[in-house]
């Protein structure tokens, strides 16, 4: 045990570089001053001076679900630490481990509506794991491993720790390790073998098995354990919005991503079948749509870390409480043994599921304005790149296409913003799995709409050399409202009009503006320069580069399933339903 | 929609009550009672909630309240529990109407704890059914004033929520 004399300051990067802490992403203020002076002399952490609040809490998300460990972001009082919350909830929805720190007033000022205060730890109850106030020092090196041990095990998640300026200042006995008591937090991990047998049981019984994998597997680390049971079963696997790249695309047992913009296998695959393996998936209501009418025919095992996600929006014929790396093995060896030599047969199950793979595959039609398709733009970068490199999206349809288009061989490549739906994610996000992974190529690929809400991160990343690449998907507007405006509004575009595209009033543009920020701006209108922009910018390593891709703004995301309707109602495209040639 | 008396075992935190109270308004469930104060264990509270739930919903609220950090354990007391519900009224009188309020505080086993000329002020104890069958007895001499506390409520036996919780 070592004790020395610190301030809390001194202590709060002491406590962080002690748990290995290298990162954070933060902007400094009067009442995280303090600690910003230790900060200068970590020769362990590296911090990151970013533009906006909102960046660094999504840099520091995309670090943690590029790598898999904790992301750390840190800002002022007040407004600092308000601008946190929009990826503080982001990460709450997305169960990504990050732990966000915010200095506060003084402790005598609080409640006084003093400079810069804001009840930054009520305002975040709801969208944290957990949150803690210190107002003395002695506490420190508790709650910092505290917070961190919460954000990283049981179900990810952010923790805010809120340190006001006279904790910061003060003196003490700074001890290590400290003592950390959470009598309230025991999350299982071990599966109740009973529950893996019956599991089992259910499994080798099903004649229309079908995996439903969540982003849970991601976090878990558990993709490899996943493959062997997967291959063991024999049975289709589709991933989740949140799961891409937890099963590898090119598997021929997967199906591709279920839900409102899923495939039309992976949507009546789970429609039709009789048992969903859920395995750290959450029903989700862009999964389920209507809830009632849901895989009507399917029995269900629910294995998840979160007790409460069990049986919140569908029951489970059996549930189990685990971590997805310890329950997979012990699942597989459950099963081996009632296999024993033999196989489980699911011809008639495969031979319905590979009609619908060839009869509806995903595909999408050529503009007709000329402009370049969109989906064929991603498919290339995700062509070009390759699947050790990592794709963060914003949210939108550029997302979805992102989603279906690019081939996912393995976790942690495909970076989103599934539950919160958080525009402006994908630039910081890249950003923060850039710092995170700085030999892997890094492609942001993002909407005009979503770019124009965080792409001041592009000077960080200029500064700071962090090369990232971004493809505006340019259609000149809110895509995905838009589509939805088309569909549902009677094409009453109201308020979805960007004007960013070649034949509007192009405010911004987009290439001038990378040029401002010292990035190197590249425009694509036609179809043959794609590959060209594409490989430059996968080339040019000494600052950022953002091609602005003028694509068509009709180009709609389809299959689709509108919102709240069964799943039975999938369509291919519009008014194409799938013709189902299952056995009913 | 049917009434359950969870009992909650807490750390006592600050800000415990907002994260125990803002789950249930957020989760959409209805609080129709709510008591706290300290346990017989050093630096734990107890909690005891009356929720008015379907019966699958009320999985999902323990569920929801333990994972709450500060919750050590959550416990749905079954309906035999003892509940009690603890009440002062102040109640008008004057000459005429006193003996017959003070008859009443009697069959009730209630109790008088202070006197004016013009008004007395009633302490029950009892369950829910009692103390609303009291105000109804009260009510034509006029109720000027009245607090309650949440149920508290404690399973029968010797058993104790708090075993195998280390101290």
């Amino acid at each position: 045990m070592s004790k020395e004399v610190l301030t809390g300051a001194q202590a709060i990067i002491r406590s962080l570089e002690l748990l290995g802490v290298d990162t954070i992403f933060g902007l400094p203020g009067g009442a995280i001053l303090p600690t910003y002076d230790p900060l200068m002399d970590s020769k362990k952490i590296r911090h990151i001076l970013v533009r906006h609040e909102q960046g660094a809490g999504h840099a520091a998300e995309g670090y943690a679900s590029a790598s898999g460990r904790l992301g750390v972001c840190l800002a002022t009082s007040g407004p600092g630490a308000t601008n946190l919350v929009t990826a503080i909830a982001d990460a709450h929805m997305d169960s990504v481990p990050l732990l966000a720190i915010t200095g506060q007033v003084g402790s005598k000022l609080i409640g006084t509506d003093a400079f810069q205060e804001a009840d930054i730890v009520g305002i975040t109850m709801p969208i944290t794991k957990h949150s803690f106030l210190v107002t003395d020092a002695n506490d420190i090196p508790e709650v910092i491993s505290a917070a961190v041990l919460i954000a990283t095990t049981g179900r990810p998640g952010p923790v805010l720790v809120d340190i006001t300026k006279d904790a910061q200042n003060q003196k003490f006995d700074f001890v290590w390790p400290p003592k950390v008591e959470l009598p309230g937090y025991k999350p299982v991990t071990k599966p109740h073998g009973k529950q893996v047998q019956a599991a089992a049981e259910m499994i080798s019984k099903s004649s229309k098995p079908i995996f439903y994998v969540g982003g849970g597997i991601v976090r878990a680390g558990a993709a490899k354990e996943l493959l062997e049971l997967a291959e063991l079963v024999g049975a289709p696997v589709v991933t989740t919005l949140m799961a891409r790249g937890a099963f590898p695309d090119s598997h021929k047992q997967n199906l591709g991503m279920p839900g409102m913009h899923g495939t039309v296998p992976a949507v009546i695959g789970l429609q039709r079948s009789d048992l969903l393996i859920t395995l750290g998936a959450r029903f989700d209501d862009r999964v389920t749509g209507d809830a009632k009418s849901f895989a009507p025919d399917a029995k269900v095992v629910h294995v998840d870390i979160d007790p409460a996600e069990i049986g919140k929006i569908r029951h489970a014929d059996v549930p189990i409480v685990g971590d997805l790396k310890e329950v997979i093995p012990e699942l597989t060896a459950e099963l081996k043994k009632i296999y024993g030599t033999k196989t489980h047969d699911l011809t008639d199950w495969w031979s319905a599921m590979n009609h619908l793979v060839e009869h509806y595959p995903l595909g999408h039609d050529a503009p007709e304005d000329g402009k370049l398709s969109p989906q064929a733009v991603i498919k290339r970068i995700g062509e070009l790149s390759g699947p050790e490199a990592i794709f963060a999206a914003g949210v939108g349809q550029h997302q979805m296409w992102s989603a279906q288009f690019i081939k996912y061989e393995r976790p942690n490549a495909w970076l989103n913003s599934g539950g919160a739906g958080t525009m402006g994610y994908s630039v910081p996000a890249a950003m923060g799995a850039k710092v995170a992974q700085p030999d892997r190529l890094v492609w942001s690929i993002d909407g005009d709409g979503c770019f124009q809400m965080t792409n001041q991160e592009l000077v960080t990343c200029a500064i700071n050399n962090i090369p990232i690449k971004v493809a505006i998907i340019n259609n000149s507007s809110l895509g995905m409202v838009r589509q939805w405006q088309t569909l549902f509004y009677d094409k009453r575009y109201s308020n979805t009009d960007l004007h960013t595209g070649t034949d509007s009033l192009m405010i911004p543009d987009f290439v001038k503006l990378a040029d401002a920020y010292g990035c190197l701006g590249i425009r694509v209108e036609k179809e043959e320069e794609i590959d060209a922009a594409i490989k430059l910018a996968i080339e040019t390593n000494d600052r950022p580069v953002v091609i602005d891709f003028i694509v068509s703004r009709d180009a709609m995301v389809w299959p689709m399933v509108a919102a709240g309707v069964s799943n039975d109602e999938v369509k291919y495209a519009r008014d194409a339903a799938p013709v189902w040639e299952g056995e009913e | 929609m049917s009434k359950h008396v969870l009992s909650i075992l807490v750390e006592d935190k600050p800000g415990l009550l907002t994260r125990v109270a803002g789950l249930f308004a957020r989760r959409g469930f209805n609080i129709e009672s709510l008591a706290v104060g300290t346990s017989e264990i050093e630096g734990l509270s107890r909690i005891t909630v009356v929720v008015a739930v379907e019966g699958a919903p009320l999985e999902q609220v323990t569920k929801q309240i333990n994972k709450l950090i500060n919750v050590i354990k959550v416990v749905e007391l079954d309906p035999e529990a003892v509940q009690r519900d603890h009440m002062l009224i102040k109640v008008k009188t004057d000459a005429a109407t006193r003996s017959q309020v003070l008859e009443a505080v009697t069959l009730f086993r209630a109790r008088v704890i202070d006197v004016v000329s013009d008004a007395v002020i009633i302490e029950i104890t009892g369950d829910t059914s009692k103390c609303a069958a009291f105000i109804k007895i009260l009510e034509p001499y006029g109720i000027k004033e009245m607090v309650q506390s949440g149920v508290l409520a404690m399973g029968r036996g010797s058993k104790s929520i708090t075993e195998k919780v280390s101290k």
